[in-house]
């Protein structure tokens, strides 16, 4: 086997590992938050305008 | 579903990541489009001579400036993400907004496909040349669209700094091969002299090199889709997509200036990589090894900015329902449009799986066409329904209403370029976008959040 069949075979590897870790972290954030949360996102708003509200309030 | 959006409570939302500056921008936005200048840009070279390709070159270059002016304009004032998608639902309405979000997904993802393509295609050629016999470029293909997708998954700005870097060395090659060859001495280093023959194809070869102009630039204008990230989209957005154009208007002057003063036209325009083949004929090892590096580089980055940028587009028509909802989740603790980026692969890889580089490009360019077409209009809307004074412009395009105008022409001229050369193809990629708007407007158009998706700040029209 030369080495650019085993530099082959890693690369098929290492696509699977982290096609197959995405897929992974998808289905368990799917689990592990709501759906209400994760599609929360809103088009036209701004975070740091949020928190520096949230300062301007504390102050 | 956009009740219970309604009802999260504001701490509670989830938001992309506000972390990007003007040079995350830039390497967006130069970083799709620099390998255009690596590859592809010299068939025009073949459809109107070195001289012909120098015109496209220019011309195009106008076409794009009227792009990146606008675009910095209206984005500025519509800090989303969905860039072009998103201007056009704000201004003229979903069903035309339902089609520039699709030409978006489908340039960048093809534009992905063929980058792709390019990496697994350099590396077969580096195995070929050091005696590998059968190796399968689909592995590395596959390599380099799940390495990008993971990057983009795990957040933006470590995938737009990496973009910045190796966007950054692409450029720098071309500048070192330019003062490389020394083109202070032309006759004895550089030839344009012998090498420049006028026009082979006449006049009307120079307007067929205008479809392929457009490799100089396409995809710049993908700066906008780094709307909703950046920490101040009023002002990175024009300051980064301004420099990108700037950048690229030097790196295609350079690129067309090197290569047509060592390669023949005939040659220059058959060539795969005719800047690594520039530095072939220089001779020199450092300058062919820096310039397959950049080719490569520019592959990777190219691909990268594709792959946030379609990922982008596509979260947003989630979001607003164009599509199903669940694309527009936003990931907890990476804030990226997570399940977009992930869908988005399989579709990208079956694209790069056909091989069809040459159909693939064109498939792209003529979906970017469409969306620059749209935007002439776009912008023409939006000066007249929101006047200068109405609402807050991070940047205002001067000269108006000339660039929309030459927008419009350029691309009308870009169109007649693109039947002569490709026909058929730009027949069946209109009929296909018609009919993914019948089935819109009969059948999607239902589920679409039509209140919730205007969320801007902005005054009633002018004329409403």
């Amino acid at each position: 086997m030369t080495i650019w069949s085993i530099a082959t075979y890693v690369a098929w590897g290492i696509s699977g590992l982290l096609l197959g870790w995405m897929l992974f972290d998808v289905i368990r954030v799917g689990q592990n938050y709501s759906e209400s949360f994760l599609l929360s996102a809103r088009e036209g708003e701004d975070e740091l305008l949020h928190e520096a509200e949230e300062e301007e309030g504390r102050q | 579903m956009s009740d219970t959006v309604a009802q999260a409570p504001e701490k509670d939302r989830l938001f992309l990541l506000k972390v990007l500056g003007p040079t995350h921008v830039w390497a967006l936005g130069v970083g799709i489009v620099l390998v255009g200048e690596y590859m592809g840009w010299n068939f025009s070279v073949a459809k109107g001579g070195a001289l012909g390709s120098l015109i496209a070159c220019w011309v195009i270059g106008l076409l794009y400036t009227c792009v990146a002016m606008i675009d910095s304009e209206v984005t500025s004032t519509v800090a989303a993400a969905g860039g072009q998608y998103t201007q056009a639902k704000h201004i003229i309405g979903p069903l035309m907004a339902f089609n520039v979000g699709l030409y978006l997904v489908m340039a960048y993802t093809m534009l992905e496909a063929a980058d792709a393509l390019v990496v697994g295609d350099l590396i077969h050629q580096i195995g070929v040349e050091t005696g590998a016999v059968g190796l399968d470029p689909r592995a590395f293909v596959v390599l380099t669209i799940a390495f990008l997708a993971w990057l983009n998954y795990r957040g933006v700005l470590m995938t737009l700094t990496v973009n910045f870097l190796i966007t950054a060395v692409a450029f720098v090659a071309i500048i070192v091969l330019f003062f490389g060859i020394q083109p202070w001495q032309e006759g004895q280093t550089i030839f344009h002299r012998e090498l420049l023959t006028g026009l082979p194809y006449g006049w009307i070869g120079v307007v067929a090199a205008l479809q392929f102009g457009m490799w100089y630039y396409l995809g710049i204008e993908g700066t906008c889709q780094a709307a909703e990230e950046v920490r101040s989209a009023g002002r990175s957005i024009p300051l980064g997509t301004m420099l990108g154009m700037i950048t690229l208007l030097i790196a295609a002057s350079l690129t067309w200036f090197v290569a047509s003063g060592l390669l023949p036209w005939e040659y220059l325009g058959q060539s795969v990589v005719p800047l690594y083949d520039t530095a072939r004929m220089t001779g020199s090892p450092f300058l062919q090894s820096l310039l397959f590096i950049g080719t490569l580089f520019a592959a990777i980055a190219s691909a990268n900015g594709c792959i946030n940028d379609a990922a982008r587009a596509w979260f947003s028509m989630g979001r607003d329902k164009y599509m199903p909802i669940w694309f527009g989740a936003v990931h907890p603790r990476y804030r990226t449009p997570f399940r977009s980026i992930v869908f988005l692969i399989p579709i990208a890889v079956s694209f790069a799986f056909t091989g069809l580089l040459d159909q693939v490009i064109t498939f792209s360019i003529l979906s970017g066409l469409l969306g620059y077409t749209f935007m002439s209009i776009n912008v023409m809307k939006f000066r007249r329904s929101w006047p200068l004074g109405s609402i807050d412009r991070g940047y205002v395009h001067p000269f108006h209403p000339v660039p929309a105008l030459m927008l419009l022409t350029l691309c009308l001229a870009t169109y007649f370029a693109t039947y002569l050369g490709y026909g058929a193809q730009l027949i069946s990629i209109l009929v296909f976008y018609i009919i993914a708007s019948i089935w819109f407007a009969l059948h999607r158009y239902r589920y679409v959040a039509r209140g919730d998706q205007f969320t801007m700040a902005w005054p009633r029209p002018a004329n409403y």
